[in-house]
């Protein structure tokens, strides 16, 4: 009987722990590599560093691991040695000392002058990563909800400007709950470009809410800040892909805002930045040009996707605090402007950010867009001219 | 529970008098005005806060278990993560730390009561609409607070009606934080027994002393940010709103003003349980009595400039982060003085390992790995590859969870005898805390490596580089929340049930203390005459 019962059980033992193979089993059947440039699978240390400040870093994480390794070792050392050796079971006595000032002297001095030694090492490097004077090349970082915008400012590409959004396929992956690729939620539209060896001073802001800008590989991480501008640099000696994510709350969208800068060589970044010219040359929308509605609303459908299609979902309908497109009573409203107002200014206190950064050509096609898709069939058209006038 | 209710006062003497025995039923405890009633209900108000924010917790903890979002959508998951700081911070461990004040500080020092009994009351009253609102807010329009513990403007001005529901809350859990802690204070300095002079008082009566003075001093500012979180939101103000010329990082500097010495808050009376445990089975008194009460004055005063730490990633101009940086470091001074001074008196003691002791050394145990970490985020160039990462969630959980929750556990099984005149399950209490132990590094431990390597929090989806670390962090968090739930089960009510075998006046052969000079349970009365002690103040001559 007894024998039975505890057959039983071992049976049941070894259906749980089939159960919870199955469960590591499809951990493991998620199959992933290391990214060059971002994380490592189960990565245990600093990414390897790709600057100059990285490395320093990662020098004075290692002697603070072993400073405070040793001193973890020698303490419960004694500790331990005490725990064993100084128990009543073994019949130790217990001592009568209490008090000692010569030894509480020797623990306050000597702990002070190891902290001391910890803050000048680190000194050096603080000062360094502080200084971001004398750079090749300015590029201001604006944080959105949810996207980084980034402007050249000065330097080689001196007036690039582009937005930098996470693949919409991946935030899809995401919600579906079938996450797949070595980049998952590290892809982006357009990558930061920058040159090698080359000082890059990053200036942050915002738009909206704090956001913060991080590259693990370059050791940089630098809130950006509404209203302000904060600055930080670094000088990448290798060329390759390097992947950071926004580390400051900044809404529902924060896992979805990543960061990928490419590093290329000089004569790569000089074609790079030839290229980007003559395609915003050709891509620079004249507001006045008078648009077909087919032509504008294809156009739209790109804007909606690079955008829109984040929170109001690819099939317009919105979902949980987002409000619908599909049927929404304001964008079939015979009175276009009222739709237009929505982008431009937002809605529901900053529920629904401001898009006015987006060109007038842009909001013209997003809106018109949506006004002729889905169910929504008002047949209107709006031209950039509308939006020009309703801009202040 | 708590005190036995055959109460027993020679007033035949004074008809006048009346009898001070227990109400019955609610009014007992809706009326209290007993030290010992006041402090169970604290205890029992903070378990069930601790439940609470324990599931939102396994909430999180469910859906980062795998890549993808499986179970919520990342605004309420970002709610969960607010919640559970929130409940955890204010709903827990504060109420239970002055649970503890609440019933031991008059036993310690033999006073017969706390200083001002109803205000004591209105406290403990306060607390509950503050905690039904906070809860409560996951129901309102829009969700629960998504904008993180820290409630960083602008964010919170995004915020639906939920956020003024916390605010309010927090105003009131503040006011309460605030009368208890003037309660204390009064109690301690006013009404120890002759011959209880301050530097005889035990620890735990010192730690608290000084952590209601830091309540005192920055409850108020965390008042002031909320304050102007809600006018900024509701009367057009603009103090952290940047298109009026608001500061969004003025915020923070006022938040982390009272951050930071909040987290001493929630470890100093931590440090008086332990310093009450070491001793008593180590069978030798504390070593360094003196030093341990100056350097937990050093760790209070230091609290108050060290806040920008915290905020590094913000861009301070150098000579700021330099400061802050050596500012925080030097708090690694006292606090080791402290973990010497423990293991010291362990040094050539007798030792027994009943379950209080085992939390005791498993609290100097990993509190101090919780420590060094500290001391690594102090080092501002390699915070900036921590800062806002699992690296600091792993920290502060060390520190609070492996610090203040099991020092509040040894503290539990330690005066448990005395509150409930039983005995607990010994085997139950090893199974409790082997079981915490193991649980709480298997979920936190590989959280250190998912900082090194970047991975931010409060994220409701991450890189599958990320997926196996995550995946064991959830399995240790359900394993962790299990043996919670197994304590209260099979140790919290056998005992408040008492069931087990009767403890005597004092179980604890080396304790030493005036809480150990009153039956098991402590009767309803205690001291109501100041008590004549001998000279050490630990024992009652008459």
């Amino acid at each position: 009987m007894m024998m039975k019962t505890t057959k039983t059980l071992w049976h049941r033992a070894r259906q749980g722990l089939a159960a919870l193979g199955m469960v590591v089993g499809a951990q493991a059947a998620m199959a992933v590599n290391d990214l060059a440039g971002g994380p490592a699978k189960n990565q245990l240390d600093l990414h390897p560093p790709v600057t100059r400040i990285a490395s320093d870093v990662q020098d004075l994480h290692y002697i603070m691991l072993i400073i405070c390794a040793g001193i973890f070792i020698a303490v419960f050392g004694v500790m331990f040695y005490s725990i064993i050796k100084h128990r009543k079971s073994v019949g130790h006595k217990s001592a009568n000392f209490h008090e000692s000032v010569a030894v509480e002297i020797a623990w306050t001095i000597v702990p002070f002058a190891i902290v001391v030694v910890m803050g000048l090492m680190a000194t050096k490097t603080v000062v360094a990563m502080k200084d971001t004077t004398n750079a090749d090349i300015t590029i201001k970082t604006t944080g959105y909800q949810w996207k980084w915008g980034y402007d050249y400012l000065k330097g080689e590409g001196e007036g690039i400007g582009f937005l930098s959004t996470l693949d919409v396929a991946h935030r899809q992956m995401s919600d579906a709950g079938k996450p797949a690729g070595d980049n998952y939620l590290l892809k982006v539209d357009n990558p930061l470009v920058v040159p090698v060896n080359k000082k890059i001073r990053i200036i942050t802001t915002a738009n909206d809410v704090i956001h913060s800008w991080m590259v693990p590989a370059f050791a940089v991480k630098q809130d950006a800040i509404p209203g302000f501008v904060r600055d930080t640099w670094f000088r990448a000696e290798k060329t390759g892909d390097f992947y950071g994510q926004c580390v400051e709350l900044c809404g529902k969208e924060h896992a979805y805002m990543p960061i990928h800068v490419k590093v290329l060589s000089a004569e790569d970044y000089s074609k790079w930045v030839d290229g980007k010219k003559k395609e915003m040359a050709a891509k620079a929308d004249d507001p006045k040009k008078v648009w077909a509605l087919d032509a504008l609303a294809a156009r739209g459908e790109k804007v909606y996707n690079a955008n829109c299609a984040v929170c109001h979902k690819p099939d317009g309908k919105g979902g949980g605090p987002i409000k619908p497109i599909d049927g929404a009573p304001v964008v079939n409203d015979a009175d276009k402007t009222k739709q237009i107002m929505v982008l431009l200014n937002g809605q529901n206190n900053g529920a629904m950010p401001s898009w006015k950064a987006l060109s007038d050509t842009e909001i013209a096609a997003v809106v018109t867009f949506t006004k002729n898709h889905w169910s929504n069939k008002t047949g209107q058209i709006v031209q950039p001219a509308d939006v020009v006038a309703l801009r202040k | 529970m708590s005190a036995v209710l055959d109460h027993h006062g020679s007033h035949d003497h004074d008809h006048d008098h009346h009898d001070h025995g227990p109400l019955h039923g609610w009014r007992r405890w809706v009326f209290a005005t007993n030290h010992k009633d006041i402090g169970t209900m604290y205890l029992l108000f903070a378990f069930t806060m601790l439940m609470i924010g324990g599931i939102l917790a396994l909430c999180i903890r469910a859906e980062l278990f795998q890549p993808g979002l499986q179970f919520f959508n990342p605004e309420l998951f970002n709610s969960f993560t607010t919640m559970h700081g929130l409940i955890m911070v204010f709903g827990a461990i504060m109420p239970a730390f002055v649970g503890f004040a609440n019933w031991m500080i008059p036993l310690q020092i033999g006073a017969s009561d706390m200083a001002f009994a109803r205000m004591n009351n209105f406290s403990f009253w306060l607390m509950i609409p503050a905690a039904i609102m906070l809860a409560g807010s996951f129901f309102m329009p829009g969700g629960a607070p998504a904008a993180g513990w820290t409630l960083y403007a602008p964010l919170t001005l995004q915020m639906g009606p939920s956020m003024d529901a916390g605010i309010f809350a927090m105003h009131i859990l503040g006011a309460s934080s605030i009368m208890g802690s003037i309660n204390i204070i009064v109690t301690i300095l006013n009404m120890r027994a002759p011959g209880m002079t301050l530097m005889k008082m035990p620890l735990f009566a010192w730690t608290w002393l000084i952590t209601a003075y830091l309540l005192i001093a920055v409850m108020p500012v965390l008042a002031g940010a909320i304050t102007m979180t809600l006018t900024d939101r509701h009367f057009g103000t603009s103090f952290f709103t940047p298109a009026g010329g608001g500061d969004p990082v003025m915020y923070q500097h006022i938040f982390w003003f009272f951050g930071h010495p909040e987290v001493y808050i929630m470890i100093l009376p931590a440090f008086g349980i332990v310093s009450a445990i070491v001793p008593a089975f180590a069978r030798k008194r504390l070593f360094g009595y003196t030093s341990m009460v100056y350097a937990t004055a050093s760790i209070a005063i230091l609290s108050f400039i060290v806040w920008a730490h915290h905020m590094y990633a913000t861009g301070m101009p150098v000579t700021g982060q330099l400061f802050f940086m050596y500012a925080t470091m030097l708090i690694a001074v006292p606090t080791g003085v402290k973990i010497f001074n423990w293991i010291a008196t362990m040094w050539r003691g007798s030792m027994t390992f009943e379950t209080p002791m085992l939390w005791a050394v498993g609290f100097i145990f990993v509190f101090t790995i919780g420590g060094f970490t500290g001391l690594i985020c102090a080092m501002a160039p390699i915070d900036m590859q921590l800062q806002d990462t699992y690296y600091v969630v792993a920290h502060f959980h060390y520190v609070l969870v492996a610090g203040s929750l099991y020092a509040l556990f040894a503290g539990v099984y330690y005066w448990g005898p005395k509150w409930t005149g039983v005995m607990y399950s010994e085997t139950r209490g090893k199974i409790h805390f082997w079981g915490s132990l193991i649980a709480f590094n298997v979920t936190f431990f590989p959280m250190h490596f998912l900082g090194l390597a970047g991975m931010p929090r409060r994220y409701a989806d991450y890189p599958m580089q990320f997926a196996d670390f995550n995946a064991i962090a959830s399995v240790g968090a359900f394993a962790f929340g299990f043996m919670q739930v197994y304590f209260f089960v099979f140790v919290v009510i056998p005992m408040m049930r008492g069931q087990g075998e009767k403890a005597p006046q004092k179980p604890w052969e080396g304790a030493e203390g005036l809480e150990w000079e009153v039956p098991s349970p402590a009767p309803f009365h205690t001291f109501e005459n100041p008590p004549k002690l001998d000279a050490t103040a630990t024992r009652v001559i008459g």
